[in-house]
């Protein structure tokens, strides 16, 4: 049987909506895989959902999110009134929003009530007191959203829908939660595992298209993160090209984008050495591959245009595990002339979409694998922002630290175990990527 | 870990001898702690075997239950620890200083100062090592929904009359060490780890002997050796020179040396009971007592090292001077003390089995401010650990090199003073990035404006310099002057209020069943030896 991507796709997007404008239930949870137009089905939501009357909140967990939500709601019906609820710090909405008249941003929710829409943070939403509820809310990112923080907002709403991907990274808390570990309401879980867990019977539903990963991504990503919720990607082989207009000088970064711009996946692996977290010679070897990027005149081809794209700058992303590392490779940028690029870690990147993206592994170089870098989400995140291809930069000898390092987190009762563990999915990527290797070659 | 700390480390491996983490001290230390070195039976979880005791190094007070497995020995043991600990703890109930609390008044709903009582001091209570907590939140667990003959004439194991009291109070002495930066509660191993680095991995840093080798190593005598002295030595008899910091023993003093000797008294004890004349029973009682002093000899030969220990860890950290942020938090475990205290006083029941979802969230909201204020207060009051953050490029020092006045474009201008600053530190800046330093104790804010060419950077000051045209005397940075900014706030501000629990909503369970809280577990057959 062929698979319709589009149609599969708007069957769901029909049942997700259907539940929540005339089911039952108090709440519906979507679970979207990456890229699988997650944003789009919140905007479309919101429109429904002020279009029945029904006064709506919307709770999304970054400034950044919040700001992005209402300039897609200005830009798909501008006849919508929406309200920006803002914190009182300096500077606290994107100024683009001053520009449109039919958003109204204030710091009280008092001054936006009446208003189809409001959204703000879920910090935010914490903060307001003694409002009528509203009839619905619409939680984005709610993966991400930490139990407590679900418990200082659901006063504000009668019902609402939850939209988020639960193979992203998982919130954490800065101090220890094992007291709670187990509990239905375990402040640190996250909001969706709080909220199935008091309300079983509610509806969920999943989309079941990637449209940002190509076809080359999908099915590892599905495989290796969402076993038991696969996806598809929208587009089929060969709908995505990358090419180079300059090319390949034979040094190992020319040849894993030779690699990737083929097959989607390169891995850069660079020889085996316990190193510290800044790596030098890695940090190096990822600018390298920006830098070449640039300089072959990359150009991409996709269902979006007929005739190639020029890669940009600002169509590339490196992602690394921690803030220093994207600190040194930022440093390393700069020092090769690159400007534009982004540069964030795994949180950092979390909803963002890139042409092409440079990942240092996370495991790369380190004499021990912790909880932190064999999270599966960590990983989740750094393999699937792209719409092109991925490249990874990489010691040698990943594979071996892995096995030296099976989990040992201990077992907490009543917590439902999260499956695959991290480790299971570093194999399945390593695994993957080992058939894109590039030996290290300056 | 920080690289200054794998720093650290390796000169400690380098050296022989333990490196100093911080250049004053973090916790806060009473004039008189009380130590409790408390053993456990192996195998058999939450039956204390002995503890030594006491607020004087030169006076433990030594607590044996010589049969574990005996219920009316066991209880009698904790009755003995109550009478030990509680005086202790309430001494420090009656002294208190009048402070003020904001409230919220039920009628207006608005925030009214309260005056309310708050204890001078609070008792402190020192255990060996992080296990030793974890014990004491076990015997609080373990003694606090017990039933008095008082309270319960039904009851069928009453227990001695303050022993669930004592219960209650080991529960908020466990629940308040994970408070980070709380003092109620201390491990000596967490002390020493905060304050010295020593050559060893982080596992073994939890033995407090081989700890203390490496801090307080005797002369002419590496760290190491030391340190591998104290975990591995044993005399002829195999038993170890340096006996494991509890609450757990060693199994070969279990086996060799404890179980023989309680094999002994329960011999003892049965003859006594099957004693036909009062002059065989006063012989058989005799031996009984014997059995019960070797007993206690031998408790007593495995807890003095690790008292000692404690003790010596308490006299090492009193040698540094207390960080000037340290009677701060100090204050907030009196609170702490002092809340609690009221709690007892006004008859309330103990602390729940559970914490319900608000609470838990309300735990969770408070330790997470309380562990970024305690990052913040030890690298403003330790120029070591300052040196940390400056490392890791969320601090900088700098010296002013020019101060541009400007003010802010606004109907009444504020003062927006420009700081062009020196620095050879790598800070994490990004654009305006706000930066904090102190100034008289109270943070001063100020945002990056940019770098310039010649890497010194432009930082814009943004507030406490008054409500005049003109900032007040000393608000402003002078040329020449070096600060440390952080870019890390220095004061936290509390989460938003949650609601209360009984409204909690759908999405956490709804409001808590009032008929399903404080049942003790129902006794099954298990329970019954």
């Amino acid at each position: 049987m062929s698979f319709d991507p589009a149609a599969e796709a708007a069957r769901a997007t029909r049942n997700i909506l259907a539940d929540t404008l005339h089911g039952q239930a108090r709440g519906v949870v979507v679970d979207s895989p990456p890229g699988a137009g997650k944003s789009t089905l919140v905007v479309r939501a919101a429109i429904e959902l002020a279009g029945a009357g029904r006064p709506l909140m919307v709770v999304a967990q970054t400034n950044a999110q919040v700001d992005d939500l209402v300039l897609r709601l200005a830009e798909k019906e501008p006849e919508l009134q929406v309200g920006r609820l803002h914190s009182s710090d300096s500077d606290p909405y994107d100024k683009a929003l001053d520009e449109l008249e039919q958003v109204r941003t204030s710091s009280k929710a008092g001054d936006l009530a009446g208003l189809p829409v409001v959204v703000s943070t879920a910090a935010k939403w914490a903060h307001v007191k003694n409002v009528e509820p509203w009839a619905h809310a619409i939680v984005d990112e709610a993966y991400q959203m930490r139990s407590d923080a679900l418990l200082a907002v659901a006063g504000l709403f009668e019902r609402a829908l939850f939209v988020g991907d639960p193979g992203q990274l998982d919130p954490f808390s800065v101090v220890g939660a094992e007291q709670w570990a187990g509990l239905s309401y375990d402040p640190s879980a996250s909001a969706v595992s709080t909220l199935l867990a008091h309300n079983p019977e509610l509806p969920q539903h999943r989309l079941p298209v990637s449209w940002r990963l190509p076809a080359s991504a999908a099915p590892l990503v599905s495989d290796a993160f969402y076993p038991y919720t696969p996806f598809r990607s929208g587009t089929g082989p060969g709908e995505r090209r990358l090419s180079f207009g300059v090319p390949s000088d034979g040094s190992g970064p020319d040849r894993v984008l030779d690699e990737a711009a083929e097959s989607g996946w390169g891995l850069l692996e660079l020889p085996a050495r316990h190193t510290p977290r800044t790596d030098p010679e890695a940090v190096r070897a990822v600018a390298l591959v920006v830098r070449r990027l640039l300089d072959r005149g990359g150009a991409a081809v996709s269902e979006r245009s007929d005739a190639p794209v020029p890669l940009t700058p600002d169509r590339i992303a490196v992602g690394t595990a921690h803030r220093d590392q994207a600190a040194a490779v930022r440093a390393a940028l700069a020092e090769l002339a690159v400007t534009g690029v982004t540069v964030d870690t795994a949180n950092r990147l979390q909803g963002r979409e890139y042409d092409v993206t440079v990942v240092l592994h996370p495991l790369s170089g380190r004499p021990d694998a912790t909880a932190f870098h064999l999270e599966t989400g960590r990983l989740c995140v750094l393999a699937s922002r792209h719409r092109h291809a991925c490249i990874v930069v990489c010691r040698a000898g990943v594979a071996d630290l892995l096995d030296e390092h099976p989990s040992t987190e201990p077992v907490q009762l009543g917590v439902t175990v999260k499956f695959p563990d991290g480790w299971e999915a570093n194999h399945a990527v390593l695994s993957h990527l080992a058939e894109h290797r590039v030996a290290w070659a300056p | 870990m920080s690289l200054i700390s794998t720093l650290a480390r390796l000169e400690a491996v380098e050296s022989g001898r333990a490196q100093p983490l911080a250049t004053v001290r973090h916790r806060h230390l009473s004039a008189r702690p009380m130590v409790l070195v408390p053993l456990t039976t192996a195998g058999e979880a939450g039956a204390p075997l002995g503890a030594l005791v006491g607020t004087d190094p030169e006076e433990p007070r030594l607590l044996v239950v010589a049969q574990p497995r005996d219920r009316d020995l066991r209880f009698a043991f904790l009755a003995d620890l109550a009478e030990a600990v509680l005086p202790y703890v309430d001494g420090f109930g009656d002294e208190v200083e009048a402070a003020e609390k904001s409230e919220t008044d039920p009628e207006t709903g608005k925030k009214i100062k309260v005056e309310v009582e708050l204890c001078a001091d609070a008792p402190q209570l020192i255990v060996p090592s992080r296990a030793g907590i974890e014990y004491v939140r076990l015997l609080g667990r373990s003694m606090r929904f017990r039933r008095t003959a008082e309270q319960d004439p039904q009851t069928p194991y009453p227990a001695p009359p303050r022993v669930p009291l004592l219960g209650r109070w080991l529960t908020h002495f466990g629940e308040r060490a994970r408070v980070p930066g709380s003092s109620l509660l201390l491990s000596a191993t967490d002390l020493l780890n905060r304050h010295w680095a020593t050559g060893q991995s982080s596992l073994e840093d939890q033995h407090l002997g081989a700890l203390l080798a490496w801090i307080d190593a005797p002369d002419g005598e590496s760290g190491a050796e030391a340190a591998l002295r104290a975990e591995l030595g044993r005399d002829r008899d195999g038993q170890l020179l340096c006996p494991p910091a509890g609450p757990a023993t060693d199994p070969a003093f279990d086996n060799r040396v404890l179980a023989p000797a309680i094999e002994r008294y329960d011999r003892a004890r049965l003859e006594l009971a099957a004693a036909e004349d009062g002059e065989a029973a006063d012989e058989r009682l005799a031996e009984l007592h014997r059995a019960e002093r070797e007993i206690r000899r031998l408790l007593l030969a495995q807890m003095k090292p690790t008292w000692d220990a404690v003790w010596r860890s308490v006299e090492l950290l009193r040698g540094l001077p207390a960080g000037a942020r340290v009677a701060d938090r100090w204050t907030r475990d009196r609170w702490s003390f002092t809340g609690h205290r009221d709690r007892v006083r006004a008859g309330e029941p103990p602390q729940p089995r559970r914490d319900d979802a608000v609470t838990a969230a309300q735990k969770l909201a408070a330790r997470e401010t309380a562990q970024a204020q305690l990052e913040a207060q030890e690298a403003l009051d330790d120029p070591l650990v300052l040196a940390g953050r400056r490392l890791s490029g969320e601090a900088f020092v700098a010296e002013v090199v020019e101060v541009t006045m400007a003010w802010s474009e606004s109907k009444r201008p504020s003062p927006r003073p420009l700081l062009t600053v020196r620095t050879d530190d790598l800070p994490h800046l990004a654009e305006r990035a706000k930066v904090f330093r102190s100034l008289d104790g109270k943070p001063q804010t100020a945002e990056f404006v940019r770098g310039e060419e010649d890497g010194s950077l432009v930082l814009r000051v943004l507030d406490r310099m008054g409500r005049a045209k003109d900032p007040a005397e000393g608000s402003v940075p002078e040329k020449g002057e070096r600060i440390a900014w952080t870019l890390f706030e220095h004061d936290q501000r509390g989460g938003p209020k949650l609601p209360d629990p009984e409204e909690t909503p759908w999405t956490h369970g709804g409001p808590p069943h009032a008929d399903t809280a404080e049942t003790p577990d129902p006794v099954t057959s298990e329970d019954l030896l």
